[in-house]
């Protein structure tokens, strides 16, 4: 017996519980609370990472409206934001999956390199001898297919092992982001160029454009994919089977689940969007692959997923701002001198607030029931 | 292939092992006392990039090395703070507060890098030798094992003094306590806040001397996210290690020598690419893991956040 | 009622004042008081008994007294001085040493690790010290520790010695024992009462909680009853002298409930038991490891109709064998049969369908998902299955309906079906487990020790609705370490002890005859098997 049963026996016979009777007077509403769990550390984090510019003499304002004006303001600038969008939706759909079934998959800049890779080196290859959406299509499935190969170490040694993932994903991760580097100079390179990068596929062969802007149609896929996992994930068996994994393995060995096999099922399908992250990247913009490439997109999609409290529409909302703090950024880096490296800064000031402002709310409900 | 036994050659690849080793040794003796006690530090990577910048810094600015690596301790020390006051203390997910600061310390010191000094990318001077009379002069083993930096017989002193600390003292035990059942330490009268912090510091103090070495004796100069990994290897090794600081040592000197290998390969003239060079050591982690990784054992309280009074 | 109340402070220290003392002391969580205006005090050379029943303040009183948790109106005092206990540390300086119900110690380190748990960390374990104190304990106290042996590795009875060594090594003068019983054999336990007896003769004081009535008379010098977290009554040593067992308990019932004992406690339950076999299990062996029990030759009959207990200490595979029938723990070699139907290489879920249901005794941990709502949770092993999901889409409509109507049924207080189910009582988790094993067609229902931290009114009812199972005619396994319990309920009790069967017996009704047989059989004795299979 513990002091936890002592008062869940009163309370709950009681019958008087104040917190029973969730009067709206009683609780925080809910906008409150999304002050102070996403808001408050987005802003927090903000004025955090502005500070750090003024330690190295650059004017935050100064910085920020850039930022504001070039990626939202103009017309080009919100159509690259929107393009950008496509490969961190894509992310956000794989780490949607993971975190919500309890997998720390932090392998994705892996996965999505290599699958960025698999889709360059075939694209070019299939231009003439299949239609355009099949070579697209294939290009997808081969990328998912890579990002969930890669995915499979990791994935066996925590299923049937019990070996702690982070780390695990953590190597393949390196391992994945040199091994498409060694493809790219290697197997898949480019002989008619003299810069190290794979063949590269026509402009009119890849994603096509929405309407008459230059937004890639990658941007639908990215929406489309988030919106499907975060359907899968709430209204489906399958997405609640993994969920109970991620929630309690013990009640879903209980239950009559298979936490190994389920488990490898996470690991698949979060690799696999990482996968596809990549290819929409390459089909859909750049074409191909240059050697030693690497946005890294993979970590920086973290903080987003968790301040969207892996929910789909906000992941998306917060993809889209964040999508327009990077172009602003890397204009800026040409611009006005401030490395694109600000950025991590950034998102790892969103991190630590978003951890405290999850503290405070947590304080706050206690101190409340 | 003649070229390659010979005594320089040979010399050359120990000396490039131990160099290799130091960081990824105490990284890994760092994170080994934080695991004990129950703290899974995704950070060190942070703390161990933070130490060699404030390690170049300040070697750089008064020409000292040995200033310089009180400086990485310095720097290793004041990440790991954050990382004690915010998952220790105010009990958040270690993981999420791991990764966000290691995320910090790499755009923060990218950031004041290139303010500093990316116009110039300095050097340091190469590190003096200390010569041990008489050891110094075996062949191949004397200069590249005896004829170090001082630094170096620190770090090997720190395993020795560990793993006496964690044997003969109450401090493996109550870090064991910590780890594995924090309540039941709790309820004895120790104090569980207590030493995971000091844990952490430890492996912040530890990582950032780690993250000094590799600036400023094995590179002689900061890059931005010059740790590569590293800071990850050494949780590794403290994973596999099974809570002796030997062990730590043999793994740190086995991934050393295969780095050092590596880039003797790459020196010799052998036709294989760089990338796939620098896959090796990731690539022995992985094989390491897949034949040990079911014997790693972690402590049971390993990530969780301790409350007195809690279920 | 013979409420014993304290006025304030600086007594000298003398026999008034007691070694600790509680004064007005009140205990609040969020939504109700744990504890309410209680005060006692506690002197040396007498166990003092707390009694309640589960969920009374018992636990919050001894978290108080250990220095988890302070009071947050009223005082606690030390030899008469008004006194805090901020912290464990502080409480142990205080003198005093608590033994939790379910061991705190590091199950990884030695005997000897234990005991020194606590120790500044730069000193060094003092050895010689510590094993020459612990031959005069094993002389007066009958405590017999090996120093080396790997904590996780002793039984339990062990473990408990060791805090209670632990407590006498630190010079303690009060050694608190939270619900110390639980885990022993009925022999067990009066070598315990024997040992409380010894210390407070030497001079400590001894709390001791318990929810055992018959405990309360038999170990106790004093006896404090808690109600709702308020002081009920007491019974000083010159009263429960002059008292006989049942009168004891009668009188301390009253206390409780203003009432005269149930009867239906411990009545023996009349057979319901029918002819037909429901679940044959034979030579079902496991292999077990360095954490768990391994399952050596297990077998047992069950007819329609018929409440199988299962008796035994906690820890000696009763579990493994729940899972193991379930299908949730590989076997090396045996069967199971259901219905006739070999089930032994079926999965889970096909067993539960075919009607093998299994009640875990971990509610929170395994039975349920704390973060999901009580309706999700009504349907957590029927996940996919129709009419909750419909082409792997799921109906949250539906859902929601049959939680509500099992929410009726089955009275779970609850403020909606979409409330987290972590917040509710142990009791109330209780209900609805039981209402998700009983969904759809059930034939055999293995409950794991159902009634276990629950008060008496959802003890009863429980008791109540197993029962009414049986009578509907499905088979019952009850695991429980509350022999009163089995007693009241089994038609027939099987034994187990390290992972094997020590015997089957015939519920006769036999009383104090048949509780030592099986007392036995708990410590390891065999029995050769009744022949009522």
């Amino acid at each position: 017996m513990t002091m936890e049963d002592d008062i869940k026996t009163a309370s709950a016979d009681a019958g008087t519980n104040p917190a029973d009777a969730a009067t709206p007077a009683a609780e925080r509403s809910t906008f409150q609370r999304i002050l102070t769990v996403t808001v408050g550390p987005i802003v927090a984090a903000f004025v955090l990472s502005a500070i750090i510019l003024m330690l190295v003499g650059v004017n935050p304002l100064t910085y920020y409206g850039y930022i504001l004006e070039r990626s939202l303001f103009s017309g080009l600038g919100l159509q690259q934001t929107a393009t950008r969008m496509a490969p961190l939706l894509f992310l956000s759909a794989s780490l949607i999956i993971a975190f919500r079934a309890g997998i720390w998959n932090l392998g994705t800049d892996g996965q999505f390199l290599l699958g960025a890779v698999i889709s360059a080196a075939t694209a070019p290859l299939l231009v003439g001898v299949l239609p355009g959406w099949a070579l697209l299509l294939i290009g997808f499935v081969l990328a998912a297919l890579v990002g969930a190969v890669w995915s499979v170490i990791p994935a066996l040694l925590k299923a049937y092992q019990g070996v702690n993932e982070i780390i695990t994903t953590l190597m393949m991760s390196f391992l994945g982001v040199l091994m498409a580097s060694t493809l790219v100079k290697l197997v898949f390179r480019d002989p008619t160029t003299t810069v190290p990068q794979t063949r590269t596929l026509p402009v009119e062969d890849r994603l096509p454009r929405l309407f008459e802007t230059s937004i890639s149609s990658g941007l639908i896929w990215g929406l489309v994919a988030v919106l499907l996992v975060h359907l899968m994930m709430t209204r489906t068996a399958f997405g609640l089977r993994l969920r109970m994994v991620g929630a309690n393995p013990a009640a879903a060995a209980h239950a009559g689940l298979s936490v190994p096999l389920l488990t490898m099922a996470t690991f698949g399908l979060s690799a696999g969007f990482a996968g596809m992250a990549g290819a929409s990247e390459i089909l859909g913009v750049a074409g191909n692959v240059r050697a030693n490439w690497d946005p890294a997109y993979g970590l920086m999609v973290i903080p987003l997923v968790f301040l969207a409290r892996f929910h789909g529409v906000g992941a998306i909302v917060l993809v889209f701002f964040y999508s327009a703090l990077m172009i602003g950024s890397e204009s800026a880096a040409r611009r006005l001198g401030v490395p694109q490296d600000f950025t991590l800064v950034l998102v790892a000031s969103l991190l630590i607030c978003l951890g405290l402002g999850e503290f405070i709310d947590q304080r706050k409900r206690k101190k409340e029931r | 292939m003649g070229g390659l036994l010979t005594e320089a050659f040979l010399s050359s690849l120990l000396t490039g092992a131990i160099v290799a080793a130091i960081p990824i040794l105490l990284a890994g003796l760092g994170e080994q006392m934080s695991e004990k006690a129950g703290v899974l530090n995704i950070g060190i990577e942070g703390m161990m990039l933070m130490g060699a910048y404030m390690g170049f810094l300040v070697a750089f600015e008064t020409s000292s090395l040995w200033l310089g690596f009180l400086g990485g301790i310095l720097g290793g020390l004041l990440t790991a703070i954050a990382m004690a006051v915010l998952c220790v203390r105010l009990g958040l997910n270690q993981i999420v507060i791991g990764i966000g600061l290691t995320l910090g310390v790499e755009g923060l010191t990218a950031l004041l890098h290139h303010f500093q000094f990316s116009r110039t990318y300095p050097r340091l001077p190469a590190p003096e030798r200390v010569d041990i009379p008489g050891l110094t002069d075996l062949p191949i083993i004397g200069p590249s094992l005896f004829g170090r930096h001082p630094i170096v017989y620190i770090a090997l002193a720190a395993v020795v003094v560990l793993a006496v600390l964690y044997r003969r003292t109450n401090l493996g035990m109550t870090l064991r306590a910590a780890g594995e059942r924090p309540a039941a330490l709790d309820v004895a009268g120790g104090n569980v806040l207590a030493i995971r912090v000091f844990a952490v510091l430890f492996t912040g103090a530890m990582a950032g001397l780690g993250g000094a070495f590799l600036a400023n004796i094995g590179a002689g100069l900061f890059i931005p996210f010059m740790t590569g990994g590293a800071g990850f290897i050494g949780i590794v090794l403290a994973m596999l290690a099974r809570g002796r600081p030997l062990w730590v040592l043999i793994g740190a000197l086995v991934f050393g020598a295969a780095l050092s290998l590596t880039t003797a390969l790459q020196v010799a003239g052998s036709n294989i690419p760089t990338d796939v060079i620098q896959m090796l050591p990731f690539a022995a982690v992985m094989l390491v893991l897949v034949i040990f990784g079911r014997r790693a054992k972690l402590p049971s309280a390993l990530g969780a956040a301790y409350e007195r009074g809690a279920r | 009622m013979d409420i014993v109340t304290e006025t304030p402070t600086n007594l000298p220290p003398e026999k008034g004042a007691g070694i600790i003392g509680i004064h007005g002391v009140t205990k609040r969580f969020p939504g109700v008081i744990a504890i309410d205006d209680v005060s006692l005090t506690f002197h040396p050379g007498e166990v003092h008994v707390l009694l309640g029943e589960n969920g009374a303040g018992k636990s919050t009183l001894v978290g108080i007294l250990a220095g988890l948790q302070e009071p947050d109106e009223g005082y606690l005092s030390l030899n008469g001085q008004k006194t805090r206990l901020s912290s464990p540390s502080a409480s142990l300086d205080a003198g005093i040493s608590t033994v939790f119900q379910h061991s705190v110690l590091v199950p990884t380190l030695t005997v000897l690790e234990n005991l020194t748990l606590g120790a500044p960390w730069y000193e060094r374990p003092p050895r010689d010290r510590i094993a020459a104190r612990m031959a005069e304990l094993k002389n007066e106290f009958a405590l017999s520790l090996p120093l080396d042996a790997i904590t996780g590795e002793l039984s339990l009875g062990q473990q408990q010695q060791i805090e209670i060594a632990r407590a006498l090594l630190r010079d303690s003068k009060v050694l608190i024992l939270d619900e110390a019983t639980s885990m022993l054999t009925p022999q067990g336990a009066e070598e315990l009462g024997a040992r409380m007896q010894k210390l407070v003769k030497s001079g400590l004081a001894v709390i001791f909680i318990t929810h055992k009535l018959a405990e309360a008379y038999r170990f106790g010098n004093r006896i404090s009853v808690l109600k709702q977290g308020a002081l009920a009554g007491q019974m000083g040593p010159e009263q429960i002298g002059s008292m006989s067992e049942d009168q004891a308990i009668d009188e301390i019932v009253r206390m409780m409930f203003g009432r005269e004992a149930a009867t239906t406690s411990n009545t023996h339950r009349e057979s319901t038991a029918r002819d037909e076999v429901v679940l044959q299990v034979e030579g079902l062996t496991t292999p077990g490891d360095a954490d768990v029990m391994g399952l050596e030759d297990i077998s047992l009959t069950l007819r329609a109709g018929e409440i199988l207990g299962v008796a035994g200490i906690d820890g000696n595979g009763q579990k493994q064998m729940a899972e193991a029938v379930a299908g949730q723990l590989p076997v090396t070699s045996g069967r199971v049969m259901l219905d006739g139907e070999d089930i032994s290489k079926a999965t889970v879920a096909h067993r539960r369908r075919r009607g093998l249901r299994y009640l875990t005794d971990d509610r929170l941990e395994e039975g349920s998902v704390a973060a999901f709502p009580v309706s999700e949770n009504t349907v957590l092993k029927d996940i996919g299955q129709p009419p909750f999901w419909v082409n792997g889409l799921e109906r949250p409509q539906r859902i929601a309906q049959h939680a509500r109507e099992m929410i009726a049924n089955f009275s779970v207080r609850t403020p909606s079906e979409t409330t987290p189910i972590g917040r509710l009582s142990g009791g109330n988790i209780q209900k609805v487990l039981l209402g998700r094993e009983l969904h759809g067609e059930a034939r055999v229902v293995v409950f794991n020790k159902p009634t276990y931290g629950l008060d008496l009114q959802n003890i009863d009812t429980s008791r109540q609705r197993i029962s009414e199972i049986a009578e509907r005619g499905l088979g019952v396994v009850l695991i429980s370490t509350d022999l009163d319990e089995l007693m009241a309920l089994s038609d027939r009790i099987l034994v187990m002890e390290g992972g094997r069967i020590r015997g089957i017996v015939d519920n006769d009704g036999s009383g104090e005859a048949l509780r030592l047989r099986i007392g036995r059989m708990m410590a390891g004795e065999e029995e050769h098997k009744q022949a009522s299979a």
